[in-house]
């Protein structure tokens, strides 16, 4: 096993001889799961860029630096660029790839050229989103909502927003078709569906949504180009359309994808959680059926974004209602999680430290949701900061957090190397205070009836947004310490060993690390459960050259 | 595929017991399962649509009727045939091919490529005589607010006619590429008698295709069938003859 996967090629196309065209032909899944990984965080941080500098322009009342359409631009920008280029792809797109077949102990996935082929679909979304920033009229500034009729008025590029966001959503269907294939075709032998890791579990849900969902965007999409370019009005009310319609449509896959990004999410807590418990998960079913039964609530609830819309009240309740189920499996999982840990072993490294974190602060963002779920709150709290504050704690204090987790929980599978422990902890203090900074303000200007997507605001709001900013700041010094501790250490780094958190799941029994092609030396036979523990020891051990157990 | 013989890998439990590994090499229960999976999303993308339409159906019940009535019964009901007999072509190419007869498989799918091709043929008609009438996406009578303007309901039911006979004649184009490419793959000797799964899911594609247009032609051409309109093919307008709008 002298020769890493950085040694070796698996290309879509011919045997390009130069480390660069390797690269950008492979079909390595985990090199495929780094370059999503280096371009979806090249774009976060783009904006975050967008996000400061709307904060500086919220630091006081009245214009600072920005006038009211540019203003707009900024956070159509940040949250196209967010939700679309960044948290959908997401954990899946970095993690499904790199580890999820490695904890099932397959070669690759079932389609690796087509894996290939997703990714450049998904860098080609990418250009066209970008290249509307310079042509015609800038880029949108609908708010990544895109709602009917103003998106159809406008004269931003908000067609070429469009055409981006259903060539990602072709990159993210094909990349959940992939996976969901993988997960049924691919498993080692002896692994039935409760005996795969909780992560595989969470990205197989997650596959089925990106695969149910999504379609329906490319149909709004279509729907909308005709409604642009041939006058049919679908959606605008002036040319006899019905713009709560768009809504509908638009919702019907956006509210999925909220939960597309927080199951894959919850997998890697599932898999912290045990480890640095050194204990074996509680309720191993009842956390894999809560995925399940959350992509498949989740998919009834999309009403609960349409509140004040004029819908019925009938539906309104039916959807209220719904939403209210989807809190239940989500609490069986945090309970689970919490049992795991009594009377566990608990080792607070980087990681774990994270996932911590995440049960406070996705506790706060879960919570909130369910208080906007209820009509009668919603019509006082909708668009407000308060949604702000609540969907920015579900999702950066969520999904993003448990995504950093992962990041320092995989960082050794990746790299083969280990960050600066004490810089890694730091940096997650520095993001915990600042995301409280930056969005607990915001419940309650937004409680007061601070409304979302203003670029100027009434005097009595300034101290809310000025703790804001400097919670903006905080969390932002955050994150450049965490990625330059990742960075200055992907080569130089103490070397890691194969399984340095003793975890259990097969992704720590690989023969080195980082992972040669085609992972494990010979597939291992799996009797065993994913997180076997007995005193605080792994029970699981394998002789690395057959892959038989030893114990 | 026999240069690259795939050997399945073997994994052994504690006890010795060998077990077949299964690779994503050659996996045509993966391959077929991944097809289906992408059909899913073909049916849910056509399923929005038609959720549209049926929408505004309730809203908009005489002018749908209306606009149906006008639609040309006896060039889409042709065309319901030709695409329900290249669907048999495409079916009995592949059972040939299963057992053995390649030459009789190409010679269905090259009439399949036939019967579909004609389907373009007599939809390129269709539109061009819909077009003549006025009526197609841009003109002024499918755009609200002038003086030629149909009633909104009749837009948008002629919208969304053109939209979606538009991207299942878009489907009809890929799926003739998808078989002059298979033929070139069973010439090439890359697609066998054991190694199928191409022609397998272009067939499957092709399934879909037709099926989809099963539900398309009652849903635009049959609901105003009762309420008249003209029923014989009106093919000497196209070339400069009368124009009879009514």
């Amino acid at each position: 096993m002298s020769k890493s996967y950085f040694d070796e090629t698996h290309c879509a196309i011919g045997h390009p001889k130069t480390k660069v065209m390797q690269w950008l032909l492979t079909v390595d899944h985990k090199r495929i799961g780094v370059m999503y990984a280096a371009v979806m965080f090249t774009f976060f941080f783009i904006a975050i860029a967008t996000a400061m500098a709307m904060r500086i322009e919220l630091f006081a009342p009245g214009a600072q630096i920005m006038d009211g359409d540019t203003f707009n631009q900024a956070f159509t920008l940040h949250g196209v660029i967010m939700i679309f280029l960044f948290i959908i792809p997401g954990i899946p797109a970095v993690f499904g790839n790199i580890v999820m077949p490695l904890m099932i102990g397959a070669k690759d996935v079932s389609f690796p050229r087509l894996n290939w082929f997703t990714f450049w679909l998904y860098i080609l979304g990418c250009l066209i989103a970008l290249s509307s920033l310079w042509t015609g009229n800038g880029f949108a500034d609908t708010g990544w909502t895109f709602y009917a009729p103003y998106s159809l008025n406008t004269n931003t590029n908000v067609i070429t927003t469009l055409v981006a966001a259903f060539v990602l959503g072709m990159a993210s269907i094909l990349t959940g078709l992939n996976f969901l294939v993988t997960i049924h075709r691919l498993r080692a032998p002896g692994m039935g569906f409760f005996k795969m890791p909780l992560f595989v579990w969470g990205i197989y849900a997650t596959a089925w949504i990106q695969l149910l969902a999504t379609p329906v965007v490319g149909i709004t999409l279509i729907l909308a180009i005709l409604e642009k370019y041939f006058g049919i009005g679908i959606f605008d009310p002036a040319k006899g359309g019905d713009p709560v319609l768009f809504e509908h449509l638009f919702w019907i896959y956006s509210h999925p994808a909220v939960y597309l990004m927080i199951l894959p999410a919850f997998g890697i807590m599932s898999e912290i959680i045990p480890v640095f418990s050194r204990r074996e998960i509680f309720g191993y079913r009842t956390i894999a059926l809560s995925s399940a039964s959350i992509a498949g609530i989740g998919y009834l609830v999309w009403g609960h974004h349409l509140f004040t819309s004029g819908m019925s009240d009938i539906a309104k309740t039916i959807f209220s209602f719904l939403t209210f189920f989807v809190a239940i499996p989500t609490g069986i999982k945090f309970y689970d999680w919490i049992a795991t840990m009594y009377k566990g072993k608990v080792i607070l490294e980087t990681p774990m430290l994270w996932a911590l974190g995440t049960i406070i602060t996705f506790a706060i963002g879960g919570l909130t949701g369910v208080t906007i779920a209820m009509v009668g709150a919603d019509i006082h709290l909708q668009d407000t900061y308060y949604s702000v504050a609540h969907f920015h704690y579900a999702i950066l204090g969520g999904v993003v957090f448990l995504f950093f987790a992962g990041l320092h929980y995989w960082y050794p599978v990746v790299t083969g190397r280990m960050y600066n422990e004490s810089v890694a902890k730091t940096a997650f203090w520095l993001n915990f205070v600042g995301i409280n900074l930056l969005w607990f303000p915001m419940f309650i200007a937004g409680y007061y009836g601070m409304p979302r997507r203003y670029f100027d605001y009434l005097p009595e709001f300034e101290i809310y947004h000025q703790i804001s900013g400097i919670g903006a700041i905080v969390i932002l010094s955050g994150l450049l310490l965490m990625f330059w501790n990742f960075l200055s250490n992907w080569n130089t780094g103490e070397l890691s060993g194969t399984n340095p958190w003793e975890g259990t799941t097969l992704e720590w029994h690989l023969p080195s690390s980082p992972p040669p092609l085609e992972n494990h030396t010979k597939v291992p036979y799996v009797d065993f459960n994913p997180y076997e523990y007995h005193h605080g020891k792994p029970v699981v051990k394998f002789d690395y050259e057959t892959m038989k157990r030893i114990d | 595929m026999s240069d690259h013989a795939y050997v399945p890998e073997i994994a052994t439990t504690r006890d010795g017991v060998e077990h077949e590994v299964q690779g994503w090499q050659g996996d045509f229960y993966g391959g077929k399962l991944g097809f289906w999976l992408f059909m899913l999303t073909e049916v849910l993308m056509f399923g929005a649509m038609f959720m549209v339409l049926t929408y505004y159906f309730t809203l908009h019940h005489q002018d749908y009727i209306d606009a149906s009535a006008s639609l040309n019964r006896v060039l889409g009901g042709f065309n319901t045939v030709v695409l329900l007999i290249s669907a048999l072509t495409m079916g009995l190419g592949l059972l040939k091919f299963r057992s053995g007869d390649v030459k009789g498989a190409k010679l269905m799918i090259w009439a399949t490529i036939f019967f579909a091709s004609l389907f373009l043929g007599v939809k390129a008609i269709e539109w061009s005589l819909e077009f003549h009438h006025g009526v197609f996406l841009g003109l002024d009578a499918l755009q609200s607010g002038n003086a030629h303007s149909k009633p909104f309901g009749q837009i948008l039911f002629f919208g969304m006619y053109f939209t979606m006979t538009g991207l299942h004649g878009f489907h009809i184009i890929i799926g003739i590429g998808l078989m002059l490419w298979l033929l070139k793959r069973i010439n090439a000797n890359k697609v066998t008698t054991d190694h199928h799964i191409l022609y397998w899911n272009i067939a499957l594609y092709w399934d879909l295709v037709h099926l989809i247009w099963v539900f398309v032609f009652p849903y635009f051409y049959m609901i105003g069938a009762d309420a008249g309109g003209y029923n014989l093919p009106d093919i000497g307008s196209l070339f400069g003859g009368h124009n009879n709008e009514h």
